[in-house]
């Protein structure tokens, strides 16, 4: 069995259960075994990275000295984390003055970063671990007839250099994920562009018109729902369907639906045993068409 | 004298970390066609504040609302033939504009959130309650104390809690 400290975050344990829930289900029926680590802190993303990047870059280096002591892989969920995290694992790993004015800080901690370890999205382990083959014989509820527009968020794909995830221009791995549990991606316009997500709280007006592009744009495209790996792309396309039908008075009721939960429905787990509450908007209309 | 002046910002940039690379660019562009903020407010673009920037307008960028709009996608950067790592000067803008003082209250929020609890996000009796009921595990604690020490140790708190104006 191949295990990973699982890294959670800050927002999917406090705001996303649902997207919790269904990870640890699909993953563990898939195999795998998350192991919780003791006090794993916040990754350092681009709100804390704006403030001070040389903190940021210590402040993840401390999460991963604590994969380092458990002899442990990361495993990601957030989009943001993976980012945060791999830009650190990366920078220290290749750049030693870095590294030794990092180790300097953590020193203060009682830590010291390694570069032993590796920084994985959760996707990464299902192509990597699990592998697609093995992933499709263990679909045992195909998602027929669904139509998925996949949004991976930015910070799975770029800075490219550094993440080296996939193609940053004409990524597959996403779709081949969705593909393999029977359903289709469809292409949509700009799918690879931002939600706006990073700009809520500053700008809301600019950030809520970036997001309600993505929507139109899956909605055109007669997408069944759009399927998210990231928690902030969540809130700013599920929660912000609520504020676009205040601002802009249009309704769309266009299901957001994060992979982890696809997967788990596709494997098997019924939807009562997953948290589908936390969805603002209802994907009761998903659950007809595969059940 | 002017020149000068007009020099002592740029190296400024490259002098700190994500903000090395700024001078290669040759304003052609490409970042502000590809970004998704700039085709939706034209409160921001990013040619226009690496332009400012190599102009040494130090004061129209570090005190103004553009660099706060850029939504890290990083789409810019990934597009840049010139190699120059938009995003991340960015960061480097909003490093010196933090340090001086110059901080939108969202980030002390965040800044607060991150040194009192070691997350972003706090956790809501509601949730620890919903989370136990689906047969989640009780959130860990964060390693607190030894995230301070680092947060100290890199003058955190004094960067983000300076007064506004207290620069030069």
């Amino acid at each position: 069995m191949t295990s990973y400290a699982l890294f959670l975050g800050c927002t999917i344990p406090a705001r996303q259960p649902h997207y919790e829930l269904a990870a640890r289900k699909a993953l563990t029926k898939l195999g795998i075994q998350l192991v919780d680590l003791d006090g794993m802190t916040c990754c350092a993303p681009p709100p804390i990275q704006s403030i001070d990047l040389e903190t940021s870059l210590a402040v993840a280096a401390y999460n991963i000295c604590l994969a380092e002591e458990a002899d442990l892989n990361i495993v990601t969920l957030c989009t943001g984390c993976f980012e945060s995290l791999t830009i650190a694992n990366r920078l220290l790993k290749e750049k030693p003055k870095l590294r030794e004015k990092i180790n300097k800080v953590l020193s203060n901690a009682g830590k010291e970063f390694k570069g032993t370890k590796e920084v994985k999205h959760y996707l990464q382990v299902l192509m990597g671990d699990v592998g697609v083959d093995r992933l499709k014989q263990n679909v045992v509820k195909p998602l027929k007839n669904l139509k998925v527009a996949a949004f991976s968020g930015c910070h799975l794909l770029r800075p490219s250099e550094i993440l080296r995830f996939d193609d940053p221009e004409r990524p597959r791995i996403f779709d081949t994920l969705i593909e393999a549990l029977g359903a289709k991606s469809i292409p949509y316009k700009n799918k690879l562009r931002c939600c706006g997500g990073l700009l809520r709280g500053y700008a809301d007006d600019v950030a809520l018109a970036i997001a309600r592009d993505k929507i139109v744009n899956a909605y055109n495209a007669g997408a069944d729902c759009i399927s998210t790996l990231c928690p902030f792309c969540f809130l700013t396309l599920d929660l912000g369907q609520t504020l676009i039908k205040a601002t802009y008075k249009e309704e769309y009721n266009l299901p957001i639906i994060h992979y982890a939960e696809l997967l788990s429905l596709s494997l098997g787990v019924e939807p009562k045993e997953l948290a589908l509450d936390f969805h603002k908007v209802k994907i009761d209309k998903v659950l007809e068409k595969i059940r | 004298m002017a020149e000068e002046k007009l020099l002592d910002f740029a190296r400024e940039i490259t002098g700190r970390l994500g903000g090395e690379t700024i001078t290669n660019c040759y304003q052609c562009g490409t970042c502000a066609s590809t970004c998704p903020v700039a085709r939706t407010t034209e409160r921001y673009n990013p040619r226009q504040i690496l332009r400012l920037a190599l102009l040494g307008q130090r004061d129209e960028i570090l005190k103004g609302d553009a660099i706060w709009l850029c939504a890290s996608c990083y789409n810019c950067q990934e597009r840049c033939p010139q190699k120059v790592e938009i995003a991340d000067v960015i960061y480097a803008l909003r490093n010196i504009a933090i340090q001086e003082g110059n901080t939108p209250a969202i980030y002390t929020d965040f800044a607060t959130a991150l040194i009192s609890e070691g997350r972003l996000a706090p956790i809501s009796k509601f949730l620890e309650k919903k989370r136990a009921e689906y047969g989640l595990p009780a959130i860990k604690p964060t390693g607190l104390e030894a995230l301070k020490k680092i947060l100290a140790a890199t003058g955190f708190d004094k960067i983000v809690f300076k007064k506004e104006g207290a620069t030069k």
